[in-house]
């Protein structure tokens, strides 16, 4: 019973809320509604697992003093420290409003800017001309690079000679990103779709649940 | 030791250090350089300045302090031509960790223009499960939003007597850079039929080119450059203006690290071919 | 004739003939009192009553879940942009929708501004029979009523017909994989082509264990209900497996709460499966934070510390995927990438070793098992993608042949 009632339970929602999509009716959505309810309390639960299995694991670093334990300390202290300053109140300028400001929001936009590093570095080891392809995706790159910025629309602007216009690359780049691109893209959506709804019936039909096993 | 081997194994921090330089001359020393505006982004300053006084727009301004930096000049400019155009907004943020961020950048923004709260602009904060809302938003605003930011009921303000759902607003435009883009497209858009307008990173937005072209997006702004073209139509605001010459220079920054490691890559891939040493 | 006589009868002639100067006097008045009326009438522009809508007609919404009934009208003859010079002259401000049930007096359902010739009631009751009357409230604040419609009933349906061709699609396609899972059951075989980054995952496993050095598994940054997380069960399933069977340690740090305890569980089985249970240690799946960039530095310092010898990244990630896969580049990892956002794919094939692109990442399961469910399930998605060619292609030149009918049932809006 404790692998098939999962199942059955798995089997029961997954179709129900396959074919809710299509029920307009007030009733069916009521159900979604409360469905999706039941979902946020679960969330909010498996939230309570989720700190309660971290603050095991730190306190345990702690304790046996392993490698690196004093940042488990400052971990725990930053945890239940924001958590403490949130019952003061959260209005502008509270120490939970201004901890916020003051540590969280610069340490997130570091390590979002530090994407330009990472993408200089990476760009210069993988973008060679090994291959044909190889060299398609590095000029296709540059070329999208440049059109994106003024600095490459005034290097390579749009040039008419007698009849014939030749596009900037702001142009071609445009081209490049609206056309070729958003083809691919397309077919991968495509291919996502229908390999995320055989997925989901896996699951569904329990054919696939890894979970269970043992 | 051969001229090209140097570069084939420069250390990543020389790299790193040639990145910071680019970005913070041109950050100190700003350059002016000229825009284009795109269609894209003239559809969306067309459309909201297609509407009439008194219309109120809904912005959902869903980033956080690490999409701060692309997506909130454009929220800026945004909220500065709905307030110059004596629209009124009615906003909300379903990212939990950009909720303050976005309240204080819409305070300040109002400021700005003398507009009075609960007249002009309501701010409804955060509440999760983006698609949940989204759909619920779509029957009455205040299924999920009983009581605004402030925890005012939002019955009690006057901008939202008579506005119930999106019916009651113009369009909706959201600011996001997660995959809460799908869910207004999806339960949003795609349920309720309003006019949605997107702005979102560059890396994410060309996913959605698509969805102007079949009419589910009336217009995307696109990144820092998309901010950029928005504050020149409103010949307003300067930041990400500034922001496209640093980002200039660091796209012909990396062409270059491309170029002159592809020279060396080729330079020695064709001296191993030969079988000649240097 | 007497004096008298004259007298009274000149005393009538001279009543007689005062009535008669007075009548002539007061009609003379009247005539130029209506002259001077007329004249001021013809001077005012909005003379009249603004002009009433036409016919009005209101049906219950369709495809809606109740409680919703649209109205239609003609546009009011008035509701018009005013000629250039006659800023004056009579148009339409705006129309009020107004809704009585049985027995009920009129109230104000909602307005419109003028040109809008529809209007979406979302406040009815289902059953109620409703009937509806359009004001017009013209430019100089006269009003104008039509006359009620016939009642309308709004109900909630139990089946969007506009999504008819995709219920179709739907059936079809899990009939196909069905089928094909039972084909493949009766010894059927599938051929699947090679995916490398599911080839390499043995030989990266094996070369983590020749170094001594753990292995790394981020499932990504969606819920648990995500189907890319789904896909990542399994290979963490198929990886966790190996691990056990050639004594490795794998460390999986989560994002989400119930990701952990479902990996957590999916790690535990695939242990006890491959036979060594004792070898499971409940904190190598452990819960980081929910937050995108605190959850990064987290793992990059995990990967700096532990100097993972492989690197799964399998599951949804966001921006954060360059700056992993570029800090296990640095810890010298091999690495094996897959995920369904199509955006961070070009990081990925940048950056890492192998990276499974789109649907191959749910192919994976399929590819590293063999069980035949499951490579059932791969034809199927195969087939179903054959099926979206022909459509394409016969509905590109359907549309250029402008045979919009076929266009039009693939329609949902």
């Amino acid at each position: 019973m404790k692998r098939e009632l999962p199942r059955i339970l798995t089997l029961v929602t997954g179709v129900f809320l396959a074919l809710q999509y299509f029920v307009p009716h007030r009733a069916s959505a009521t159900v979604y509604e409360t469905l999706m309810d039941w979902l946020i309390i679960v969330g909010i639960f498996a939230i309570l697992l989720g700190i309660a299995g971290l603050v095991r694991l730190h306190s345990g670093k702690i304790r046996s003093r392993q490698t690196n334990w004093p940042f488990s300390i400052v971990l725990l202290a930053g945890l239940f420290g924001m958590i403490f300053l949130g019952f003061w109140g959260q209005d502008l300028g509270s120490p939970f409003v201004t901890a916020y400001f003051q540590v969280l929001n610069p340490v997130q936009a570091t390590m979002f800017a530090m994407l330009a590093f990472y993408i200089a570095s990476a760009a210069y080891r993988a973008f060679r001309g090994r291959t044909l392809l190889a060299t398609i995706l590095l000029l296709s790159a540059v070329i999208v690079m440049l059109g994106r910025v003024p600095l490459g629309e005034l290097l390579w602007p749009p040039v008419t000679i007698g009849s014939l216009r030749i596009p900037g690359v702001g142009e071609i780049s445009d081209w490049l990103v609206n056309v070729p691109n958003l083809a691919a893209k397309r077919a991968i959506f495509v291919g996502l779709g229908l390999g995320g709804a055989a997925t989901a019936l896996k699951v569904i039909l329990g054919i696939e649940a890894p979970h269970l096993r043992g | 030791m051969a001229w090209y081997e140097p570069l084939l194994a420069i250390d990543r921090r020389v790299l790193y250090a040639l990145m910071f330089l680019a970005v913070l001359i041109p950050t100190l020393l700003p350059i002016g350089l000229p825009i284009r505006i795109t269609p894209e982004v003239q559809n969306v300053y067309d459309r909201i300045d297609g509407l009439r006084p008194g219309e109120i727009v809904f912005y959902a301004l869903e980033y956080d302090p690490s999409t701060a930096a692309e997506l909130e000049p454009m929220a800026m400019a945004m909220l500065r031509h709905a307030f110059s155009k004596d629209l009124r907004v009615l906003a909300c943020c379903l990212s939990s960790t950009g909720v303050t961020l976005v309240e204080d950048e819409i305070a300040r923004v109002a400021r700005e223009y003398d507009r009075e709260y609960g007249r002009d602009y309501v701010y409804l904060g955060y509440q999760p499960y983006p698609g949940i809302v989204i759909m619920t938003m779509g029957e009455n605003f205040r299924t999920p939003f009983p009581l605004d930011y402030y925890k005012t009921p939002l019955d009690e303000l006057p901008m939202m007597r008579g506005v119930r759902n999106y019916d009651d607003v113009a369009l909706v435009f959201t600011v996001n850079a997660t995959s809460g883009i799908d869910h207004w497209i999806t339960y949003g858009q795609g349920r309720y039929k309003f006019p949605l307008g997107l702005g979102s990173a560059a890396v994410m937005a060309t996913n959605y080119y698509q969805y102007v072209q079949s009419g589910q997006l009336f217009g995307i702004i696109s990144g820092l450059r998309g901010a950029a073209e928005y504050e020149m139509l409103i010949d307003k605001g300067t930041v990400a203006r500034k922001g496209m010459d640093v980002q200039s220079i660091a796209h012909a920054l990396i062409v270059l690290f491309i170029l002159f490691g592809n020279i060396a890559f080729l330079v020695e891939r064709r001296r191993r071919r030969l079988g000649r040493a240097d | 004739m007497p004096d008298s006589a004259y007298a009274s009868s000149r005393t009538v002639d001279l009543a007689a003939t005062a009535a008669a100067r007075a009548r002539i006097v007061l009609r003379a008045a009247s005539a130029v009192a209506l002259v001077v009326l007329a004249a001021v009438l013809t001077a005012l522009p909005c003379a009249r009553a603004v002009a009433p809508v036409g016919q009005v007609t209101a049906a219950d919404t369709p495809n809606d879940p109740g409680r919703s009934i649209d109205v239609a009208w003609t546009l009011s003859p008035d509701d018009r942009l005013p000629d250039p010079g006659d800023s004056l002259a009579l148009t339409v401000l705006a129309y009020r929708i107004l809704r009585a049930g049985p027995g009920d007096s009129l109230v104000e359902a909602g307005t419109v501004l003028a040109g809008q010739a529809s209007y979406r009631d979302s406040g009815v009751e289902d059953g109620v029979p409703t009937i509806y009357r359009v004001e017009t409230v013209g430019s100089d604040s006269s009003l104008a009523l039509s006359p009620p419609c016939a009642p309308a009933v709004a109900r909630g349906q139990w089946f969007h017909g506009k999504k008819t061709v995709l219920l179709i699609f739907m059936l079809a396609f899990c009939g196909a994989v069905i089928g094909l899972i039972q084909q493949a059951r009766r010894g059927r075989e599938l051929y699947v082509r090679p995916i490398a980054g599911l080839a390499a995952v043995d030989e990266a496993i094996g070369r983590a264990t020749e170094m001594g050095r753990p292995i790394l598994f981020v499932p990504g940054l969606a819920t648990a209900g995500d189907v890319a997380t789904l896909a990542a069960y399994t290979m963490l399933s198929r990886v966790a497996r190996k691990t056990a069977e050639y004594q490795t340690r794998v460390r999986v740090p989560c994002y989400d709460p119930m990701v952990m305890t479902i990996a957590q569980d999916v790690v535990k089985s695939a242990y006890l499966d491959a036979g060594y249970p004792e070898m499971y240690q409940k904190d190598d799946v452990f819960f980081v934070t929910q937050d995108q960039f605190s959850y990064v530095a987290a793992v990059n310092g995990l990967m700096i510390r532990e100097r993972p010898a492989t690197n799964f990244y399998i599951g949804k990630f966001y921006a954060e995927s360059l700056i992993l896969a570029e800090t296990g580049n640095y810890a010298g990892s091999i690495q094996i990438a897959g995920t369904d956002e199509i955006v961070q794919i070009p990081f990925f094939v940048a950056a890492c070793d192998y990276t499974l692109i789109g649907e191959e990442l749910y192919a994976a399961s399929a590819y590293l098992s063999r069980e035949a469910p499951l490579l059932g399930t791969l034809k199927g998605q195969d087939w179903g993608k054959a099926a979206v060619v022909i459509l394409v292609l016969a509905g590109t030149i359907a549309a250029t042949l402008g045979w919009q009918g076929f266009v039009d049932f693939f329609a949902t809006q």
